[in-house]
């Protein structure tokens, strides 16, 4: 791709060079464009909700990217290492600067950060946002296990470490989580919907989540959150709306309601402070 | 002086104009007010430097070609030797343990601190002994 | 107290008779010793044994993983065991090793200055530094065991009541005297570069090293006091009944995130920029040209340490209560000046007289493995993709590529500058025995938890019995620490292989900067002579006179004269 640099010889050395510099760019973009739509994962999976897919592309994206340079920087490295390996104690020429490649790797990586953060907007604000919904699960996590409840309903879901606390959502649908912590900080994570959150005492985390498939997938506590972090697991199962409405009509009967209504009161009581009812607005650390 | 100065000014403004955006976007106190301590932090010495630097002709390491001769004179008293860094140090110790093991070990603490203050300070006067 | 003169062409043998002939010996000359060089030595050993120490952890952690569900320590060990080897590596290691270590011995020599500009206050640090390692160490021997709360100890897990027991404490002493030590380096450092500078050595004439270590050196002053008041809030919250990280009495627990990334996120930098002059000088050096775009080097240096303290909360995205978009391009920017080191170390070797010394394949490890290192971390600054590795293994294998290629940084500076140092080379056989060891090791270490961390693995988990699959890489890792391990004991063998075995003479390397030009090892105040300074490489123009630096349009052979000839 590379080849040794020639004594300039004026226009046409820098010419052929030219040429050479295009091909080396053109090739892997044109053998990328073969492959059709096949970019490879880089590692990562589509998931399970619209927005996990979003992240998935961004992924690939930024791979791209970072496979490209880190490419170019590699070859670099090697090329030099290996064609100007010491072969005598010939003094090399002192040259040290040359503004035009200097300027040349500043400006390329500063547009190649603005199309990157572009891109990121894109998928950050599509993350971020909270479309109108009426399915929510209020999801409180607490020292070593989680609780889901649903309001409005009667249905509540409440189990520590490995007893895989079940949150049942229906497909197709926002679900509006409201996440909240009833001691320290833990952390919701879904491998399948690529994405995490904090669960922070105080503060009322807000976000919508769209499942395309239906299935069971594995969540864990992924912040440090004391001795049983390790197993803080819980699972979340997508279900057909039909298969969703059943389901919160098995919670319609008296020995559910009094669960539900004792659960909603524990937490009123004991953690009034912790669990908030409405996003926090406090201005020191927000 | 004059590029020492320019540097620590130079990031102060950086850090000035990052507040300013952060601040006025986030409305979130506590980076706000860091950054802005982290911009007065530049300009206390850098403003303390570019005074001096209008006021005073380039040092021999301002000087593009002093040679070794321009610096003669004395660089610096430098101690040969001196017991005292680690007396305080190990006063220090003895005070941070305190807040972990119980009060009472302030007194060798704060004991060898002010030993230490006061042989340190006496040795920096009398030109120590090296 | 002497009087140091300058120049200081008088004092003309080094058999002259000089103060430190009658001062102390032995252990009490240790302990009374103000000489940069002493200090520093100290240093670099007392953060080797942390190192070491530090590794020992990684090593009991990553056994502990080679099963899914593996019961060689116990839940609550695991967190002291993870929490003690952050711990260990980021304070006690990597930060002390890069500005107390090195620095403390080469920057005053790289500039031609008799000592550090207050060099009671930098003996002063080593007891800080020393005494806060001894402090936070000693928590395993306490009941109740070590800290454990993560080496970021996030409120409200760190207070008295989730975390009780004099661990902790410890773990806080430890930080405020480790933290004050490093203060007192930075404003050490400042002031040497600032006032002792020798005649001719303009600000940009200074060796990219020294430049780092100031950058360095403010950010310390910029960052760490955040972090002491941190520390200080957070044991009045545990031992005063204040509240103020406790949601309970009104306070907020983000408000310790911001506290601690606001230094944390600088202290990166603190810890990297030193690393990354020690690999500019080596690879120069080992290709006997000028560092290429030297210039833009230091605007680089110094972009990075203003964009760091812009981006502390780019650890915070999956708080929720962040602003992303400022945090996220703020990060990403700081690639930008990463990058143009990147080039202009490659610039540097481009058409030059590669030597393969162990140094330098160490610097060249350290190129591959940051490369890694600084790709993925571009990942992470952007919000939705940290949102899907925060806490994963990713976020640990980019870190690890990260402080991994810090290490083959901070060994090339070993053997690069331990000759001068100590007077006597290492052993280069072994040396790159141990290169290819660390190099592949890191890889091998680095590369599965990657993959696992796509897979979905969190970190600081001590089981991970519901996906039993993730053994084989983890295995995998596990292996590659294995490697590493073998590497630092080829380390130890070496050095004592090699004890005053290879003298090295002044100037082994043909080197450029002004350590070269002195004794190895240089003599009290450091130089019996001084030679004219007349570029960024005064020792290099002294030994080859017409080859020095040329601008970009000028021609192979120099057209200027040579430079003024020496003081000798
Ligand atoms: C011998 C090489 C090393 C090995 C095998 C190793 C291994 C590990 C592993 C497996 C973890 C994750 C523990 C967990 O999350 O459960 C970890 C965490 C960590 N390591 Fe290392 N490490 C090594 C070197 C280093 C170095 C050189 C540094 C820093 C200079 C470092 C800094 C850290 C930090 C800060 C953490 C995070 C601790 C926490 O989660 O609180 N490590 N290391
Ligand atoms: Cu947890
Ligand atoms: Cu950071």
């Amino acid at each position: 791709m590379l080849t040794p640099a020639l004594p300039p010889q004026g226009a046409t050395v820098r010419a052929r060079r030219w040429r050479r510099l295009r091909r080396a760019v053109a090739l892997p973009l044109a053998a990328l464009a073969l492959s059709g739509c096949t970019v490879p994962s880089f590692g990562a999976s589509p998931g399970a909700t619209s927005s996990s897919k979003s992240v998935y592309h961004l992924w690939q994206g930024f791979s791209i990217g970072a496979a490209v340079i880190g490419a170019l920087v590699v070859a670099l490295i090697l090329y030099a290492v290996l064609r100007y390996r010491r072969k005598g104690d010939r003094i090399p020429a002192q040259s040290q600067y040359h503004l035009p490649l200097e300027v040349l790797y500043t400006v390329v990586p500063i547009l190649i950060v603005f199309g990157l953060f572009a891109a990121t907007l894109v998928v950050e604000n599509k993350e971020v946002s909270n479309p109108k919904t009426n399915v929510v699960v209020d999801v409180n996590a607490f020292q070593w296990g989680w609780k889901f409840t649903y309001p409005g309903t009667n249905a509540l879901v409440y189990g520590q470490t490995t007893q895989n606390p079940e949150m049942v959502i229906p497909v197709n649908t926002n679900v509006r989580i409201n996440l909240s912590s009833s001691d320290v900080i833990h952390g919701f994570y879904v491998k399948a919907f690529n994405f995490s959150r904090y669960a922070l005492p105080g503060v009322l985390n807000q976000f919508t989540i769209r499942a395309q498939n239906t299935g069971t997938y594995f969540g864990q506590c992924t912040q440090l959150c004391g001795l049983y972090h390790s197993l803080m697991w819980f699972r979340v199962k997508v279900v057909s709306q039909s298969d969703y409405a059943s389901w919160i009509a098995t919670f319609n009967n008296p020995t559910a309601e009094a669960a539900a209504k004792a659960a909603s009161k524990t937490t009123s009581q004991q953690t009034a402070s912790l669990v908030p009812s409405k996003p926090s607005s406090t201005k020191f650390g927000r | 002086m004059r590029v020492e100065a320019k540097i620590l000014l130079g990031l102060g403004l950086f850090f000035g104009l990052m507040c300013a955006v952060y601040w006025n976007w986030s409305l979130e106190n506590a980076g706000g007010v860091m950054m802005f301590a982290a911009m007065l932090l530049c300009f206390l010495p850098g403003g303390y430097y570019y005074w001096w630097s209008r006021r005073m002709k380039a040092r021999p390491e301002d000087d593009p070609n002093a040679t070794q001769e321009s610096g003669a004179g004395v660089v610096g008293a430098f101690p040969g030797t001196s017991i005292w860094p680690f007396t305080l140090g190990m006063g220090t110790f003895f005070v941070v343990l305190a807040l972990v093991f119980g009060i009472w070990l302030l007194v060798p603490g704060l004991g060898l601190v002010f030993w230490a203050m006061i042989g340190g300070t006496a040795e920096g006067r009398r030109g120590g002994t090296h | 107290m002497t009087d140091v003169l300058n120049p200081p062409v008088h004092i003309e043998s080094p058999d002259h008779g000089h103060d430190e002939h009658h001062g102390p010996t032995g252990i009490l000359k240790w302990i009374t010793t103000t000489d940069h060089k002493i200090i520093g030595l100290s240093y670099t050993v007392t953060a080797v044994i942390m190192l070491v120490i530090g590794g020992a952890f990684a090593e009991i952690i990553r056994a502990q993983l080679a099963s899914p569900n593996g019961n060689l320590v116990s839940l609550a060990q695991y967190n002291e065991l993870f929490t003690m080897h952050g711990s260990v590596m980021i304070y006690l290691f990597a930060g002390p090793f890069a500005f107390g270590a090195l620095a403390n011995i080469i920057v005053p020599i790289q500039i031609g200055a008799p000592d550090m500009a207050f060099p009671r206050l930098n003996a002063l640090s080593y007891w800080l530094y020393l005494t806060g390692a001894i402090t936070m160490l000693s928590g395993f021997f306490v009941s109740g065991g070590a800290a454990n709360f993560g080496w970021v100890a996030y409120a409200p897990l760190s207070n008295s009541i989730n975390t009780p027991g004099a661990g902790a404490d410890l773990w806080i002493g430890g930080l405020l005297l480790t933290g004050f030590s490093a203060i007192f380096t930075g404003v050490n450092l400042c002031a040497t570069i600032f006032y002792l500078r020798a005649p001719g050595m303009t600000m940009f004439r200074m060796p990219i090293f020294t430049w780092n270590m100031l950058v360095t050196a403010i950010l310390i002053l910029l960052a760490f006091p955040v972090l002491t008041a941190g520390l200080v809030m957070l044991y009045c919250d545990r031992h005063f009944g204040t509240h103020i990280f406790s949601v309970a009495g009104g306070g907020v627990p983000v408000l310790w995130q911001h506290l601690f990334w606001f230094w944390g996120h600088p202290e990166v930098y603190i810890l990297a920029l030193p690393f990354f002059g020690m690999v500019t000088e080596i690879i120069a050096v080992f290709s006997r040209k000028p560092v290429f775009g030297y210039k833009g080097m230091i605007f680089a240096t110094l972009s990075i340490a203003a964009l760091s303290l812009g981006v502390w909360a780019h650890h915070m995205f999956t708080t929720g209560v962040v602003l992303l978009p400022f945090f996220s391009i703020m990060s990403l920017l700081i690639a930008v000046p990463t990058g143009i080191k990147m080039f202009n170390w490659i610039g540097t070797m481009w058409r030059g007289q590669v030597w393969f010394s162990t140094a330098m394949l160490m610097a060249l490890g350290f190129l591959f493995t940051f490369l890694i290192g600084g790709l993925t971390g571009i990942y992470l600054a952007s919000p939705p993709l940290d949102f899907f590795t925060h806490d994963t293994y990713f976020v640990v294998a980019h870190f690890h590529s990260v402080v991994m290629a810090l290490v083959l940084a901070g060994m090339a500076g070993l053997y690069y500058w331990g000759p001068k140092i100590t007077g006597y080379l290492l052993n280069e056989a072994i040396g790159k025995w141990q290169f290819w060891t660390l190099f592949i090791g890191s890889q091998v270490f680095t590369f599965p938890l990657y993959i696992l961390g796509l897979e979905g693995m969190p970190r600081r988990v001590a089981v991970y019995a519901h996906d039993a699959q993730w053994k084989a890489l983890n295995d995998l890792s596990t292996l590659g620490a294995v490697i590493i391990g073998v590497s630092t004991i080829l380390f130890v063998v070496n050095v004592v292989v090699s004890w005053k075995k290879y003298p090295a003479g002044d100037n082994p390397w043909d080197g450029h900067t002004l350590e070269w030009f002195t004794t190895s090892p240089p003599p009290h105040h450091n130089f019996y002579r001084l030679p004219q300074i007349r570029s960024e490489r005064p020792t290099w123009d002294y030994n080859h006179p017409g080859h020095q630096a040329l601008h970009h349009g000028q021609h192979d052979e120099p057209s200027q004269p040579a430079p003024e000839a020496p003081v000798s």
